[in-house]
Parts: C-alpha cells; structure tokens; sequence
C-alpha cells in the first residue's frame, strides 16, 4: 500500500502562501496606525441581523443557527425572530445609551420584510453592511458563479430599497467565502469584506478589495453557544482582550477589538444587563475609539 | 510496534510507584518545557484516503485564516511572553514553514528555540504511506530543518497525529531521540523500536491550548488555572518521582488578545515558583538518556 506519489509532491511550497488571494505581512512590521482623536484601541462593534426562513437549505450548507427540527421547526424560527423584534431594540437602546456607533450586517430579507428596522438602525446613525439575501444565502465554492453574483445583487439590491445607502462593506454568513467571492465583491464595487479572520487589522487583498478581520474567536456565537460560557464570563473575556491590546498598542500602535453581536444571543434580558454593562466601561476608557467598519477602513486607508 | 497485535508493544508496563527516582539538574521537581506548535496549513490540500482536512469545500475560510493568524500576528505575542518569563520553546514545525514564512522560523530560532518534525503540513498526512514514502518524509524533516536553522531535529510528533506501524522504529533509525506521540506517562520512558533508542517525551493532549478551548470549551482565565493546577500537582509529586510537564501551544489560539494576559501569569507563576526545570525538550531527552535510560530499560 502506498499513497498516489503526488501526496509527497509540494507545488506551492516556496516564500509566500500557498495562494494568490493576499500577501503575507506581519503585524509587528507595519508601520503604526494611528487612530483619531489620537486613540489607540478601536472598537468595532458588529450585529449580524438575520433572517431565517422556516424551509432551510442545506446548498452549499446550512448556516449555523438555522433550523434544527424536523419541519415546520417553530422553536427556531421564533427563537430567531425574537432576537429582530425584540433583542436588536434593547441593543439599539444600548448603543444609544453608550454613545456609541455600529455596523449592522443585515440580510436583504430584512430589509424587504421590516424596512422600519432600516429607517431605525439610520436614524441612530449606524451603519448597514450587507450580509446576504437570507440566512438560506450560504456561500461556498460549488456555488455557481452566476449564482453568487447574483446573490451579492440581491443582497445590496434590498437595503438600498430599503432607503439605505449602498453599503460599502460585506459580511458573508459564517464568512464562507468560494474561490470566486473576493473578485464578485470587489466587482459588485465593495471597499471592504470581513470574513478572513486572520490578522487584527485592515489589510489588503492583491485585487485591492479591503479585508476587515471580524474574529470569531471573540464572537458572542464562539464564547456565549459554542463554548457555552456566561455573559459574565464574555464581557470579562473582552475587558482582558482590551486591556491586551491596549498594552500593546502602547509599543505597537493602533489596534482594533471587534465585538460580533448576535441579538438572539446577547440581547436576550438574562444577558443583556452584562453587555450593557461592558458597553458603559468599554466607553469610557481614554483609549477606545469606537467607530464603525467603513470607520475604520477610511482610517486605516488613509495611512497607507 | 507489533503491528496487528492487540498491545501494539510500544513499551513495558511500569506502575507509578517504586519506580527509580528521576533528579532533575539543581534538584528541580518537574521538568517543564513549552511547545509552541508553528504549523502550516494549504488552502487546497490534496485529499488522503484515510482522513479528511477541511470540514468545508477549499477555502475553508474560517479554519485557513484562523491558523494563518499565528503568522501574521500571534506568534509574537507567544513569543515574547515567553521570552519575557524565561521560557525557551520545543517548536513542532510544519517544516514547510521554512520555505513559506521564513521569518518566523528565523525568529524562532533566533530565541534559542529547538525544532522537531511535525511533517511538511498539517493537511499532509501519514496514513496510508508506503515505508519509501515515510523516510522521504523523515529525510525531508531533516534537510529541510537543517538547512533553515542549522539545528538537526531529534524529535517528532507526527503531522496531525497521523502514524503508521512503522514510524517510531523509522525514526530511531534515522537517530531521533524521542517522540511526542505517546500519552501513557508522566515521566519519559523508553519505547521499543527495531533498532537504536527512542524514548517517549511526555507531550500532552490533556493541557494542549486545543483540547482546554475547542475540546473542553474552557474561558481563558479556566485554562490558565487549569495549567498552574496541572504544574502544581506535578511539582508536588515530582518531589518522589521526578516529572515533566509540557504546555503544547498555537499561537492561533493561545495568542488571541483575550487569551495571551492570562496565560502570561502562568508562566509567571511557574518561573517563580522555584520548583521547575524550564528546559527544552532536546535538554530533558539528554539528561534522561545520561542518566535514567540505561537502567529503566533493562529488560526492556
């Protein structure tokens, strides 16, 4: 027995990845960012605003959170609804309280279905990044190509209907991207995306579309369903994180602590207390900048 | 090993008690080392019959750019937390890192870090290899290392935990001094193979960063607390029996900024505590293999 010869062949075994998709850069050897207002900790914060029909699908894959049961899966898709109607208000609430702006990742079907909630998230002055057409809108390679550009249409088509303005940023759901997902967004005219969570600033890609790292690791999802941790334990999760990266930008320059927010998840009432608490401290240390993705990225542009 | 026999014959029954004492330099009660992971993962790897890679259609976004993290940002971060505690690390090289980001080989070499193969990639795995194809990947381990850090490699732990019957006996032959792949002690031990020596180098799964936040799910602040319980209990007994501890890291994971604050008080506590041997893992083999081997594997 023997494995076909090639297994031992390494043809992208030389400097650099072994794709074309972005260049290697590490972090301790770019010149420092430096924030406005002269901060040095960036705070993003994101909420993933989605909808999940009732008949999931499982092309190219189910996303997570979807349903679960055997049809028709009412506790799912109550459960979902429940974050939309009434957790992404105490959310809003929270942010308008802190004094603080946000990105919404919001799928299409939001928009097309509860354009109040768009006329609102505006209104706080917070920002909308487009997060496909529904929660059936997963993207992996195996889509077809047509499929996706679609898809990505669609998805900007329905919140500008809405009455919002072309979002410049995409959130791909469980930021599955295909082979072919970098170039349909930069085609559809993107400045940034938010799925590669492998690095803790803005970089670029060689097609010159902006990478935004939303890491997942500090994810309400990560910590709060999959690890299955408390709100207590979260919110000290990201004081430790910012007081980390505070440190570090001391020596290193600015930093960027990114906060991925379900609302079914964190603005649920026995939770929601501690991240409103978290808000109110985050908000007032020196050091935080809180600012929005396209924020963030303009900034970061500037000084490149 | 005997391959195909129910107790593949790795090494001899011994019970923890009145065994041989095992003293550690400067009277030291546990011998810690660390043992950062520094892998590389392809984005498009081809398939081995025997175990998938990615769980999702290439890319897999979420698991290349996770691991592409450590060298990009939280290497670093591991790095000088280790060297700021006196930490040297035994690094389990994907040795395709050489050629792929040279530079944090470079870094990790230049803080006096040892090196051992944990093969070309971790999406290449062993299984299903013929005995050709293994030394070519043993060969490769060593040329490969060689040329990037001048260091020759005396340990292994296979890519992705991925073995055949054949690969402790192969890498004796080649004159590795131990592996990383064998979780039935707390003490090193020698472990048969078919010709030279090869002591089994107690590695961990149990207190690997992997299996404390993706197996177990622990929070950062239960992690740490669970290595100092860990180094403690070690200590304590190492007093009667001499023990090693190892710290089996990622960056990726043990870098995350909510992560690296708690973990650096662990290393404090351990430097300070007086207790430990902080070595390297090429140090713990020497010492053993002066001192211990000779008699524990009488008979053996």
């Amino acid at each position: 027995m023997a494995l076909d010869p090639a297994y031992l062949d390494y043809p992208r075994r030389a400097e650099g990845y072994d794709h074309d998709l972005y260049p290697w850069s590490a972090i301790r050897d770019r010149s420092p960012i430096v924030w406005p207002e002269g901060k040095s900790v960036a705070v993003w914060l994101c909420v993933s605003l989605e909808w999940f029909p009732i008949t999931p699908s499982d092309t190219p894959f189910r996303a997570p959170g979807h349903m679960a049961t055997a049809y028709p899966d009412f506790r799912h898709y109550t459960a979902r609804e429940y974050g939309t109607r009434v957790g992404f208000y105490r959310l809003l609430d929270a942010f308008k309280k802190a004094g603080v702006n946000a990105s919404i990742a919001t799928n299409g079907a939001i928009a097309e279905r509860y354009p109040n909630i768009i006329a609102d998230i505006l209104a706080d002055g917070h920002e909308i990044i487009a997060h496909s057409t529904d929660m059936n809108g997963t993207i992996a390679t195996g889509l077809a190509e047509a499929d996706e550009r679609a898809l990505i249409a669609q998805s900007l088509a329905s919140i500008e209907a809405a009455g919002a303005p072309r979002p410049t940023g995409w959130l791909s759901i469980a930021r599955s991207q295909s082979w072919n997902t970098p170039a349909l967004l930069k085609e559809a005219g993107f400045d940034y995306a938010c799925d590669w969570v492998n690095d803790e600033l803005p970089y670029a890609f060689n097609n010159g579309l902006i990478n935004l790292p939303l890491n997942h690791e500090l994810s309400d999802r990560q910590i709060i369903t999959v690890q299955q941790q408390s709100a207590d334990s979260y919110t000290r999760q990201m004081e430790d994180a910012f007081d980390y990266l505070s440190g570090e930008a001391a020596s290193h320059g600015g930093r960027m602590l990114p906060l991925h927010i379900t609302p079914y998840i964190m603005a649920l009432p026995y939770r929601i207390a501690a991240f409103e608490a978290l808000l109110g401290r985050l908000a007032a240390r020196p050091e935080a900048w809180f600012a929005t993705g396209a924020q963030i990225t303009t900034a970061w542009k500037a000084q490149q | 090993m005997q391959e195909g026999q129910a107790d593949p014959g790795l090494y001899d029954f011994a019970r923890y008690r009145e065994r041989p004492r095992i003293s550690w330099p400067g009277g030291k009660t546990v011998a810690v080392w660390v043992a950062p992971n520094l892998e590389y993962y392809e984005i498009d790897p081809p398939a081995n019959p025997h175990r998938k890679s990615w769980t999702k259609p290439h890319p897999d976004v979420v698991g290349y750019a996770h691991r592409d993290h450590s060298n990009r940002v939280s290497h670093w971060r591991m790095a000088d937390a280790m060297s700021k505690h006196g930490f040297p690390g035994s690094v389990s090289l994907s040795i395709g890192l050489c050629q792929h980001h040279p530079a944090v080989v470079a870094d990790a070499n230049e803080r006096g870090w040892e090196f051992f193969s944990h093969g070309v990639y971790n999406t290449r795995y062993t299984y299903g290899m013929d005995e050709a194809q293994e030394r070519a990947l043993i060969e490769d381990s060593i040329h490969t290392v060689r040329e990037a850090t001048g260091q020759t490699i005396r340990g292994w732990l296979a890519p992705a935990l991925t073995h055949t019957p054949r690969t402790l006996d192969l890498i004796a032959e080649y004159g590795l001094d131990y592996t990383c792949d064998l979780y039935h002690d707390d003490q090193p031990g020698p472990v048969k193979v078919k010709s030279g020596k090869l002591i089994s180098m107690p590695y961990s799964l149990e207190v690997n960063d992997h299996y404390g936040f993706f197996v177990y799910n622990m929070s950062p602040r239960d992690y740490a607390d669970t290595l100092i319980r860990q180094y403690e209990r070690l200590a304590e007994e190492g007093a009667q029996s001499g023990t090693v501890m190892c710290i089996p890291l990622h960056a990726y994971l043990i870098g995350q900024p909510h992560r690296i604050g708690p973990f650096e008080e662990v290393l404090r506590h351990i430097a300070a505590d007086g207790r430990a041997w902080i070595a390297r893992a090429g140090e713990i083999a020497d010492h053993y293999y002066a001192h211990h081997y000779a008699e524990a594997a009488h008979g053996a």
